[in-house]
């Protein structure tokens, strides 16, 4: 049996196991089951994905079971592995595994544990699904299962309102996207007679330059099949658009959020146009939405990013800005760019938020930036984890030398975008170049907030409970006070006051490090971040023509050349962004704390914009969500009852009952001889039609 | 089975069950009809086992002419097949749900559901034009029964309107029977659906059938009087009302309609269309703003419906063949939350969404069987759900894009109500003390939830033993109304040609 089998359905397996067993096998036995299925198929993914990288492996795919034949529509589960699978498998099992361990520690304290880890083993196998996919429905599959896990685990709180809304959000709004993949697989079958992921990719050329009807309307074929299953991507990727979900999904324990919400599920539309590679390069016009709607995504996101409050909260958008990189890349031709990324951001995000994830659960439960400070002597290994998380999103490295992760992948997708040579290639590498900048200053400014400067602890609700269950009552009532009025928007002044109390504005707090199996996926992941780039970068993104990737993914080598040819002011942008970015959150936070407090009073119109997310939320809700209510109401209140039920039945009742109440009226007895005159009325039809 | 009369077999033991019930006392009844269904049920097994997929079309058929060309005609293929395994599955659910809530005229109560199998039974095999139209209304009787007498406070205005719809539907459906027989000079469906009956008169027959069948189906706007009669019957009634009466439109579409009257059929296509777009609409929207559960999967029942019709009147095998994976999906689906809603309507005696919350903390076993359910009818794929509106919509796709979109947005609707539902029923805080205070699953509960849940994961993973039946009945049926298929609005056109302008013509002219 291949190896492959294993690594899918043992997840499975665990998550049937764990939840049903649930409470039945208890904490520990579930926990020790999913967990070690995810280590086992960590350890047989690995090998896979170096048979690949060795240049050893060849593709195939696994059979395992007929699935739908309806017509000339067919499609099988079956389990494909190429090179770009093999990336995917690695990136889902390890990253999958060491959450799995980070939350022996993290979800120590909940009562629903077994329920948690059965979740978490669930959403691997979907994601694994997702990735094997050799047709579109089974992605689909895949896909919709990530997002039910997703659902499940955001709502994981059930008992949180502001968690069961945000569970439904993220699964309506995925819906919305998923409208248009539903809809770019109907297409495909009809234009290609077959939903086989490489029987459409052989078939994909012969039909550039056709025409289709559309919403009648004719497109380029290629184009309409194309932007339909972007949606798809858009809506699973959180792209500008469709990204609303992604912030709120925050409501998820923060392990949930590592793997699904930044290491896995919303890469999975990235994955999406990079299996479709060949599709995607029969459609210009396709090519540049992706490209356009990256590089909006990276900016906008970027720039929400530098204004929250919430640790987890600038990390999420963090990512969505991310994801806009890597769908800029797609648009540009470097798929294997966009893959590399997608592999060096799965290692540093996930750090990043497990490291918040260890500061949360330091600082019990706190996550308002405004109320941390001064951690990095308290909590060292978090701070040096998260400090080299830090270092590699940022993109620190020489060009051409030596970097962390995201300096590799990162400067890789700019220089592909400029040496594509497309007009909004260059919009893009622009626009790049702005949200690294501002990439660089909230990842600094999350890490001065959070470790550097005094302890401004004093301020929050958590901590002020933990010290009062710890040490009895009231002997910093004061310090609460001080800062209860600071809610918005002045970090800088929870420094001014404080000292009177405990005069380190620690409230007597004392947070603690994280147990060890939250500390070893911190250093395992921050051995990713560091040298991930360095490793692969070779095969990746420049050896040969592509060998690495085998055919399982259109790999340029003239965009290649192009991207060694471009300008050296190009080469150092990123690189000169980054320290600007660096420079002034440390001016901003740590060298002269009024600053920010100035700088949104001078703007106060673009930050509150800003600050607000640029209305989308706000914007929605008038538009489809309300309206979606109103409208309820009205065809209900107003049609169904108002209109059909009082020119219907209602209306043959009054005539009948000249206005009398009916229903008083007939009594059940009544109904016996409706029955009876209703029988006998058919029977003397039939008669009568019959001997007539 | 070599001229063994299965069929009447099927038939008569549900019949004698439901005679002994009427004469014995409560216990006594319930044992009676648990046993005639699951005998019921084990013949349904052997049916199926016996089915020669491939063979012939009419299998198992039985026929005894009665007088004056009336005959006792009954076969299956293997769509009456299906429907009929539907049947019998959900037939030992229903006996069980009523087990402890149903405690005043139990003996008669019993004997209606056994008698609503029975004319079930007879709706999918009857091959006599008369004998089908006999089961097809008189099947509604002891349903109009079952929510008169054992339904909630306001059953006598709720079993009024369904009977009052439903019985204008038949006239005209029976006066164009009478009409088909004298045309024909047969009453026999077989020979029927391979009858080709004048244009003209085609239209006129259509719509006559339509009128029936959309108030069974329900299509809106004639179904109104679903959410009422489900409100008010008792959990069993709206487990076979939903699971099993609605489909007797959709059959009557597939065996009659389409058939029968193709060149109508795509007359009347658009009509069909709009309606059914309106209903996942219109009624998906209504279903979010309900506080009612059951009045919630009520319309939710009309808006997957829809999908059915639309499926139906694609005239290709995907929308022939997913139409019916949803009728069979949805029968179980929307049995099995129907049910869910009677579990904790047992406990807590309100239907009232509000009354409850944070089940999921006392209920644990309750609240993942109902987010199985929920995921199904919201479709997620590896559910039966899925499938069949899959293959659906990929078959209307093929004929206008615009149906195709409209419908699709099913998907997000649904999921907005189903899950919306759940969060307010399942998830938040425990807000009520006596909510909080009721039981997980018990064994009976267990017992009809979990076949049930087996068979929704069945369909969505191997649909394969499902659609094998039916795939050459499907087939035949679609060589059948290939003449009359219309032409799609996504037509290809090669490279560099100009823009098909009548291809662009034929489809503006629909809207």
């Amino acid at each position: 049996m291949h190896s492959i089998l294993f690594i899918v359905f043992l997840p499975m397996l665990a998550a049937i196991i764990g939840g049903l067993g649930n409470r039945m096998l208890g904490n520990t036995v579930v926990k020790s089951i999913t967990t070690g299925a995810l280590f086992v198929s960590c350890a047989l993914s690995w090998p896979i994905f170096l048979g690949f990288l060795s240049g050893h492996a060849e593709p195939s795919v696994v059979p395992v079971l007929h699935w739908v034949q309806s017509g000339t529509m067919s499609f099988d589960w079956a389990l494909r592995v190429d090179t770009l699978t093999a990336v995917m498998l690695v990136v889902i099992t390890s990253v999958s595994a060491l959450v799995h361990l980070y939350s022996w520690g993290y979800m120590e304290e909940d009562p629903d544990q077994p329920r948690f880890f059965s979740y978490l083993s669930l959403f691997t196998f979907a994601m694994l699904m997702l990735v094997t996919a050799d047709n579109l429905v089974q992605m689909f599959f895949g896909w919709e299962g990530v997002g039910l896990a997703s659902y499940l685990l955001i709502g994981f709180w059930f008992k949180k309102p502001s968690a069961g809304a945000a569970a439904i959000k993220a699964f309506v709004v995925n819906r919305v996207g998923d409208l248009g993949f539903m809809m770019g697989i109907f297409g495909v079958y009809l234009v290609f007679g077959t939903v086989s992921i490489p029987a459409i990719l052989d078939a994909a050329p012969g039909m550039a330059g056709t025409t289709i009807g559309f919403l009648g309307h004719r497109f380029d074929t290629m184009t309409v099949l194309c932007i339909l299953l972007f949606i798809g991507a858009m809506g699973k990727s959180a792209q500008l658009g469709l990204h609303t979900w992604l912030p709120d999904a925050m409501e998820g324990p923060t392990p949930v959020s590592a793997l699904i919400h930044a290491a896995t599920m919303v890469t999975a539309g990235v994955f999406m146009v990079c299996r479709l590679s060949p599709l995607f390069e029969t459609s210009p016009t396709a090519l540049s939405v992706v490209t356009f709607v990256g590089a909006a995504t990276c900016f906008f996101a970027a720039t929400v990013g530098t204004t929250q409050w919430d640790i987890k909260r600038v990390i999420a958008y963090s990512t969505c800005s991310q994801l806009g990189y890597m769908f800029f890349a797609a648009g540009s031709g470097a798929y294997g760019a966009a893959m590399f990324h997608l592999f060096t951001h799965a290692f540093f995000k996930a750090l990043l938020f497990l490291g918040a994830g260890s500061v949360i659960h330091a600082m019990h439960h706190e996550q308002d930036m405004r109320f941390y400070g001064g951690l990095r002597k308290h909590i060292p290994i978090t701070f040096w984890a998260m400090t080299l998380g830090t270092l590699a999103i940022t993109g620190v490295g020489i060009a051409g030398t030596i970097g962390f992760a995201g300096f590799y992948s990162k400067d890789a997708i700019l220089e592909a975008a400029f040496g594509s040579g497309k007009e909004l290639g260059t919009f893009a590498f622009w626009m790049g170049i702005c949200a690294a900048l501002m990439t660089s200053f909230y990842s600094w400014r999350l890490a001065f907030l959070t470790f550097f400067g005094k302890p401004r602890w004093a301020g929050s609700e958590h901590i002020q409970h933990a010290v009062h269950d710890a040490h009895g009552h009231g002997h910093d009532d004061h310090a609460h006070d001080a800062h209860a009025h600071d809610g918005h928007g002045h970090d800088d002044h929870a420094h001014g006051h404080g000292h009177e109390d405990h005069g380190d504005g620690t409230a007597g707090y004392h947070p603690h490090e994280s147990p060890l199996p939250m500390l070893i996926p911190l250093i395992v992941l921050s051995l990713g971040a560091v040298f991930a780039g360095l490793v692969f970068h070779h095969s990746f993104i420049s050896e040969g023509d592509g060998e690495f990737w085998k055919g399982s993914l259109v790999f340029s080598e003239h965009l290649i050349h192009a991207m060694h040819e471009v300008p050296t002011w190009v080469k150092w942008a990123p690189f000169t962004a980054m320290t600007i970015g660096l420079l002034t959150a440390w001016y901003a936070y740590l060298k002269n704390p009024s600053f920010p407090a100035t700088f949104v009073s001078q703007f106060g119109a673009l930050h509150k914009f800003v600050y607000n997310k640029w209305f989308f939320d706000e914007l929605y809700n008038f538009l489809f969500v309300r309206p979606a209510f109103w409208l309820g109401k009205v065809f209900w209140k107003q049609v169904d009852i108002g209109i059909v039920d009082r020119l219907g039945p209602d209306g043959a009742a009054w005539v009948v009952a000249k206005g009398s109440t009916y229903a008083q009226k007939v009594q059940s007895g009544y109904l016996y001889s409706y029955a009876l005159v209703m029988l006998l009325g058919l029977v003397g039809a039939i008669s009568w039609a019959m001997v007539g | 089975m070599n001229g063994f009369p299965i069929l009447s077999l099927m038939m008569l033991v549900p019949l004698v069950g439901a005679v002994a019930c009427l004469l014995t006392e409560a216990k006594a009844a319930r044992s009676i009809a648990l046993i005639a269904t699951l005998i019921d049920f084990a013949l349904g097994v052997l049916l199926w086992a016996n089915y020669d997929v491939g063979g012939a079309q009419w299998q198992f058929q039985e026929k005894v002419e009665l007088f004056a060309g009336f005959n006792w005609a009954l076969g299956i293929d293997g769509i009456a097949l299906m429907l009929i395994m539907l049947t019998v599955f959900l037939m030992p659910v229903c006996i069980g749900a009523g087990w402890n809530s149903i405690e005043k005229r139990v003996g008669e109560y019993n004997a209606a559901f056994l008698l609503v199998e029975v004319l079930i039974i007879g709706v999918f095999t009857a091959q006599d034009l008369y004998l089908f139209y006999i089961f097809f209304e008189a099947g509604l009787i002891p349903m109009y029964l079952i929510i008169g007498i054992w339904g909630g406070t306001d059953r006598i205005y709720a079993s009024y309107k369904f009977f009052l719809y439903t019985l204008l539907g038949s006239v005209v459906m029976l006066i164009a029977m009478l009409w088909m027989v004298n045309e024909a000079g047969t009453t026999d469906i077989p020979t029927l659906m391979a009858y080709d009956f004048p244009k003209e008169a085609q239209t006129w027959l259509w719509l006559a059938f339509f009128a029936s069948f959309a108030v069974k189906m329900p299509m809106w706007p004639v179904h109104t009087w679903l959410p009422a009669a489900h409100v008010q019957a008792p959990t069993a009634g709206s487990v076979i009302l939903a699971g099993v009466l609605l489909k007797m439109g959709g059959y009557g579409f597939i065996r009659f309609a389409l058939p029968m009257f193709p060149e109508a059929s795509a007359q009347f296509a658009w009509l069909v269309y709009w309606l059914s777009m309106v209903a996942v609409v219109v009624t998906s929207l209504i279903a979010l703003v309900q506080h009612d559960m059951k009045k919630l999967i009520a319309y939710s029942s009309v808006a997957h419906m829809a999908i059915v019709t639309i499926g139906l009147f694609s005239f290709n095998v995907q929308g022939l063949e997913g139409s019916m994976i949803v009728m069979l999906s949805h029968g179980l689906v929307s049995g099995a939350l129907f049910l869910g809603v009677g579990v904790i309507y047992d406990r807590l005696h309100t239907r009232e969404i509000d009354r409850y919350g944070g089940l999921a903390t006392n209920m644990p076993y309750y609240a993942l069987f109902m987010m199985l359910f929920t995921m199904a009818s919201v479709g997620l794929p590896g559910t039966s759900g899925f499938v069949g509106e899959f293959l659906s919509l990929a078959g209307i796709f093929q004929v206008s894009t615009w149906v195709a979109l409209i419908a699709t947005t099913g998907i997000i609707l649904g999921a907005a109500y189903m899950l919306y539902l759940y969060r307010r029923v399942i998830f938040g805080e425990q807000k009520n003390a006596d909510a909080a205070a009721m039981l997980d699953l018990d064994l009976r509960e267990w017992l009809m939830m979990a076949p049930i849940a087996a068979a929704v994961l069945w369909m969505g993973v191997y649909p394969e033993s499902f659609l094998a039946p039916m795939r050459q009945d499907i087939a035949a049926l679609d060589a059948r109304i290939a003449r009359a298929r219309p032409h799609g609005d996504a037509t290809l056109a090669v490279a560099k040609a100009q823009p098909k302008t009548q291809d662009a013509a034929h489809e503006g002219a629909h809207h």
